[in-house]
């Protein structure tokens, strides 16, 4: 019977690691190679590292970082920040990554989803959605790194996604991001049951029974969590952590 | 020396990685000459089907893949798409497969409003169906890295290496004579992965 998959998402800004609170104030974690070969060691099921500054500098993908990762990796990898063409997807995947990840190029340029699925198979496409809620309690789009908004609401833009020939989709609350409050159970719901592709959810876990909640209650196929993995106690002492699957089954997740 | 057939299917970058990890001396090649001299030979695969067939036939590579199987009697090991490959056929497209297997590739039959999401991805464990090298010592707690969209169906038991559990049983490896196929990632397995390699290379 598949285990449910719990990904740490790493957030590199530069060639450091960071966490970020609500998509701001980026916190210094530490150096991304130590912290893989760290994650592997607990072996992990599954890594992403989300380049959150690429896009925004208008910068390609750190292609030699991205390769020392990737070689310390013996576990599924995802990669997303800055990638703009078919050739900067060819380039990663070769460097040993299995998914790459888009978001702000998905939606600038939606017939690239279609291409990189043709091209190289859609379970190994990712489109990230950020979503935050608006003055009304509305849901909207943001992409670049939730600097811009768009006008796309999240279960339309996930089902076009779909459409498009994306495997899966990385949908994260903004409003959740850094604060370990808990995933935004409604807004996991209502995309992944208008969606037959696997949703991971991301944004706000702080604890193992937030897994619970977004795969039982939200119908998310996967869970992501950023600040709980890399934050130890109340006073958020950076440490890289990871649930043992004992841990994690009898915390009701497998 | 294992070498790795780069038909310009698949992420062999950490599948480098991992046998340069467990200390194996393994080649990345295209090249007849190459894989003509290859004592053991990896078929990797990520991508579809018929992609898959016609990269291997655009190269000119399913003779002396043949070749190595048939006169040499080379250990071969298929990875995913790779494992699909040696079937006849596959409903992802409409190309003939190697046929080293009397087997067809399908696609997941499940429900449209069931749990079990297309593609079958994630860690998954493995039943073993017959004694053989490849699981040799394989841990009680051994999982695997799926992620397909399409499963293998043999016509001959005998050929079923390992079955697996989504929706339904499906076989999750094939081993005939000198070739084996595995439909799960064992560059992204974690040392359960290595073990696999390590027991295709030194075996």
């Amino acid at each position: 019977m598949i285990r449910t998959r719990v990904i740490p998402c790493l957030l590199l800004r530069g060639q450091g690691l960071v966490k970020t609170t609500n998509f701001e104030h980026p916190k210094y974690i530490g150096d991304p190679i130590n912290s893989v070969r760290i994650f592997n060691e607990k072996e992990v099921h599954e890594l992403v590292f989300l380049d959150i500054t690429a896009t925004n500098e208008k910068r390609s993908p750190r292609f030699d970082l991205i390769s020392n990762i990737a070689s310390e990796c013996f576990m599924p990898l995802g990669y997303g920040g800055g990638i703009k063409t078919l050739e900067d997807m060819h380039q990663i995947f070769s460097l040993g990554v299995e998914k790459i990840i888009i978001n702000s190029v998905a939606v600038e340029s939606p017939s690239i989803i279609q291409e990189a699925s043709d091209l190289f198979g859609s379970q190994s496409i990712v489109v990230s959605i950020d979503a935050k809620k608006n003055f009304f309690g509305d849901y909207c789009i943001l992409t670049h790194s939730g600097k811009i908004k768009t006008l796309w609401d999240p279960i339309k833009w996930a089902q076009e996604a779909e459409q498009h020939g994306a495997g899966e989709i990385l949908l994260t609350a903004i409003d959740r991001d850094g604060t370990m409050k808990g995933y935004d159970i409604p807004l996991i719901r209502s995309v992944s049951k208008s969606i037959s592709i696997p949703v991971v959810a991301c944004g706000g876990a702080g604890k193992i029974d937030d897994f619970n909640k977004a795969i039982h209650e939200g119908g998310a196929s996967a869970v992501a969590a950023g600040s709980m993995f890399v934050y130890y106690g109340k006073h958020r002492a950076v440490l890289i952590n990871f649930p043992g699957d004992e841990e994690l089954t009898s915390g009701g997740l497998n | 020396m294992v070498l790795i057939v780069n038909y310009g299917m698949g992420n062999l970058g950490s599948l480098v990685n991992m046998l340069k990890k467990i200390g194996v001396p393994a080649e990345i090649s295209s090249d007849i000459k190459d894989i003509e001299s290859a004592e053991k030979l990896i078929l990797p695969g990520v991508g579809s089907f018929d992609n898959g067939m016609k990269k291997l036939q655009n190269l000119q590579l399913i003779e002396i893949l043949n070749k190595k199987r048939i006169r040499d009697k080379t250990p071969i090991l298929g990875i995913c798409l790779g494992m699909q490959l040696f079937t006849k056929t596959s409903e992802e497209g409409n190309l003939a497969g190697l046929g080293w297997f009397d087997a067809k590739t399908v696609k997941f039959r499940v429900n449209k409003d069931s749990s079990f999401k297309i593609p079958h991805m994630g860690w998954d464990t493995v039943n073993i169906r017959k004694p053989h090298y490849l699981f040799q010592d394989m841990d009680i707690n051994a999982m695997y890295y799926f992620v397909h969209s399409f499963h293998v169906i043999c016509n001959h038991e005998e050929d079923i290496l390992t079955t697996s559990h989504y929706g339904y049983d499906f076989v999750s490896s094939i081993s005939k004579d000198n070739i084996t196929g595995v439909q799960f990632h064992p560059e992204k397995s974690h040392k359960f992965g290595m073990k696999v390699l390590e027991n295709f290379c030194n075996n």
